[in-house]
């Protein structure tokens, strides 16, 4: 007998504004046009955050740190997407995740300075601490969703994680759990291409990370993730969707980590400097920039304005993360548990003499 | 009602379920199965399957969903089939559920319940007799809690789904149906972090916790001990063990996991330092030998028998 098809999998890529900046503008009228604004705003603001954390790590004045450039446009374009009472569940590397959905700058300065302050997300949002064991993280989105459906609420979960993410046990578990309890979860690759020293290419043999959801049950999509307006729709559809009770969607943002892997790294070491180059024509600011001067919405003087504005911000930002107190010895057994311990009572007491 | 441990298991889950809708049971054949122990028969029947949930096959997921959801406010009661299968989640716990509190300075908190059967004793295969409690006794956070009879299951388990931080509640699969005791229907609670005078005595103190309680009650006969059922392991009941080595002057602590680094190792040390000048004898431990946990037709070697549970009693005895 001659066997039949019983599965076949499309993945669609999806791309709005291409590297010259030009967009096929029927695809675009869901846009208001303040949100171009929005974006070139936000980018510049987690760019110039970026920046500023990298001097101040060069000048010993905060601790190790990832950093975001060329990664903006999945971060702060998905962000957005997203409500402020949603739930979002970060990596690591996601400070301009952060930043778009309005966690305090002076804070995410303060984690990197060493400082646990800096995870105490503010109430009114909802973002869990960074997480630093990659892909560790995914299965929490699994239970915040459940706890969602559980108090029949209309909200949606956003979890975020990179390519390297994809290749633990926690990827599997996670997205198979999220499929087979129908969760509101927008599961958010940032495939920047390099995990440390290791390639996309040698993280899986698969074409895609996206194509992985359907053996899942659910849909994936990849994204040019350089492209902020195809980032911001993709999202935006998983969001409603989530919230309309249709499940979890996979997105695939194809990106580039333009910096080391960390301040401790040295990325010239693994790939080529032709590599970078040739992403760097592709980052997110310039074709933005390039379409919205064609609609006319930037100017010269007014990037430097939203520069000015955003400098201010981050001035500040790092005004007062350096100027919090240090952090108290006790604070460290404070929170360990809700009720201390005889132990952690005298180790507590030993602290304070 | 005169129940056994898992009908006592049973009855505090359903207790709490009805309690507080936010208290939710999830793990592998919990629901329809009632699971494999039949610790969680009727619930699903009684509660729906929206809150005792059939997950998947996956250790890892069923504790960190655990984690999202207590994140959430919800208070979640995963089910590990048995503690050998606990390894695969380890990460979630210590990474994760005992460090929520702290990594956010105290804006999520992780108020989960870990149940898993543990210890020897069922003939049961490969990997189904595991004694890991210090690996979870070790780190920090996380709250480790032993029953012995079915009464103190349900007050302890009960105490276990309020607490607001995570806690690894270590059901001893021997015990499951051995004692039919009587325990009460209505709600009571045995506070976390406390011991129980199991049996009152003057020569020597005994510590002992779940399935090894037994034993070590078992060897005593003959001596005047007063002998201690833990219940509580992290953190354990600093102050009775005291209070009691203090007039004995003599501590065996007794357990069936490997020697090594075992919580005996803990609870010695701590004696030692605190209550020195009131010992009249070294502290010894009676544990299991440092070999993987065997299968069935090499277990009772390996736990601690009335024998060498006996000889240590006699060696403090003989100073």
């Amino acid at each position: 007998m001659p066997t039949s098809v019983i599965g076949k999998i499309v993945v669609d890529r999806l791309q709005l504004i291409n590297e010259q900046g030009e967009a096929d503008a029927s695809r675009l009228t869901h846009l208001p046009e303040s949100v171009y604004n929005k974006f070139f705003e936000t980018i510049t603001l987690a760019r110039l955050y970026n920046q500023r954390a990298l001097s101040l790590q060069r000048e010993g004045r905060l601790g190790t740190y990832a950093s975001i450039l060329g990664q903006e446009a999945s971060q702060v374009g998905s962000a957005l997407a997203f409500d402020p009472s949603d739930w979002i569940i970060p990596s690591f590397r996601e400070s301009g995740v952060l930043i778009a959905m309005g966690y305090p700058m002076h804070l995410l300065y303060r984690y990197w300075m060493g400082d646990e302050r800096g995870m105490s997300c503010p109430e009114g949002l909802n973002i869990l601490p960074m997480c630093v064991p990659v892909g560790s993280q995914l299965t929490h989105s699994v239970g915040v969703g459940m706890g969602i459906k559980h108090r029949g609420e209309k909200k949606a979960v956003g979890v975020y994680f990179g390519d390297g993410a994809s290749s633990r046990g926690d990827f599997h578990e996670g997205l198979n759990l999220a499929g087979v309890f129908k969760l509101p979860i927008v599961f958010l690759c940032q495939n920047n291409q390099w995990a440390i020293s290791v390639p996309r290419s040698a993280q899986s043999a698969g074409a895609t990370i996206a194509e992985r959801a359907f053996s899942y049950g659910f849909e994936g999509i990849q994204v040019d993730g350089n492209d902020i307006v195809a980032v911001y729709k993709a999202t935006k559809d998983a969001v409603d969707k989530a919230k309309d009770n249709n499940g979890p969607t996979l997105i695939e943002c194809f990106t580039y980590r333009l910096d080391d892997h960390t301040t401790s790294d040295d990325a010239s070491r693994y790939r080529s400097k032709d590599e970078v180059e040739s992403w760097k024509a592709k980052e997110p600011l310039i074709r933005l920039r390039l379409f919205m001067e064609k609609k006319g919405l930037w100017s010269k003087a007014y990037e430097d304005e939203v520069i000015k504005k955003a400098s201010e911000a981050v001035d500040a930002a790092i005004k007062e993360a350096e100027g919090f107190s240090q952090p108290q010895a006790v604070d460290m057994i404070r929170f360990t548990n809700k009720d201390l311990s005889l132990r952690q009572k005298r180790e507590l007491e030993e602290l304070e003499r | 009602m005169k129940l056994n441990m898992v009908g006592a298991i049973n009855a505090a889950l359903a207790q709490e379920m009805s309690r507080d809708k936010d208290v939710v049971i999830l793990g592998e054949d919990v629901g329809r199965d009632g699971g494999v122990f039949r610790v969680t028969e009727g619930l699903q029947a009684r509660f729906g399957a929206g809150r005792v949930m059939d997950t998947p096959l996956a250790e890892l997921g069923i504790v960190g969903a655990s984690i999202g959801m207590a994140v959430y406010g919800l208070r979640p009661v995963a089910e590990i089939q048995f503690m050998g299968f606990i390894y695969a989640a380890i990460e979630q716990v210590f990474s994760h559920a005992g460090r929520m509190r702290s990594r956010s300075r105290g804006r999520f908190t992780c108020p989960l319940v870990i149940r898993t059967p543990y210890g020897i004793g069922i003939k049961a295969p490969e990997l189904h007799s595991e004694s890991a409690e210090a690996l979870f006794c070790h780190m920090p956070g996380v709250k480790v809690v032993v029953p012995s009879s079915p009464y103190n299951a349900k007050g302890l388990l009960a105490s276990a789904i309020r607490d607001d931080d995570p806690v690894i509640f270590l059901e001893p699969s021997r015990l499951y149906r051995a004692i039919k005791a009587e325990v009460p229907d209505e709600e009571y609670l045995i506070p976390l972090g406390k011991g129980e005078v199991y049996q009152e005595g003057a020569d020597m103190t005994i510590v002992a916790w779940g399935a090894m309680l037994h034993k070590a009650a078992e060897a005593a006969e003959g001596f005047d001990a007063e002998i201690i059922d833990l219940q509580t392991l992290k953190p354990f009941d600093e102050e009775l063990i005291l209070s009691s080595v203090k007039k004995t002057g003599r501590l065996v602590v007794v357990h069936e996991a490997t020697r090594n680094c075992g919580l005996g190792a803990e609870i010695a040390a701590f004696v030692s330092e605190a209550a020195f000048g009131y010992m009249k004898a070294p502290i010894m431990r009676v544990a299991g030998y440092e070999a993987v946990t065997p299968m069935a037709r090499l277990e009772d070697d390996f736990k601690p028998g009335i024998e060498r549970i006996k000889k240590a009693y006699e060696l403090v005895m003989e100073y």
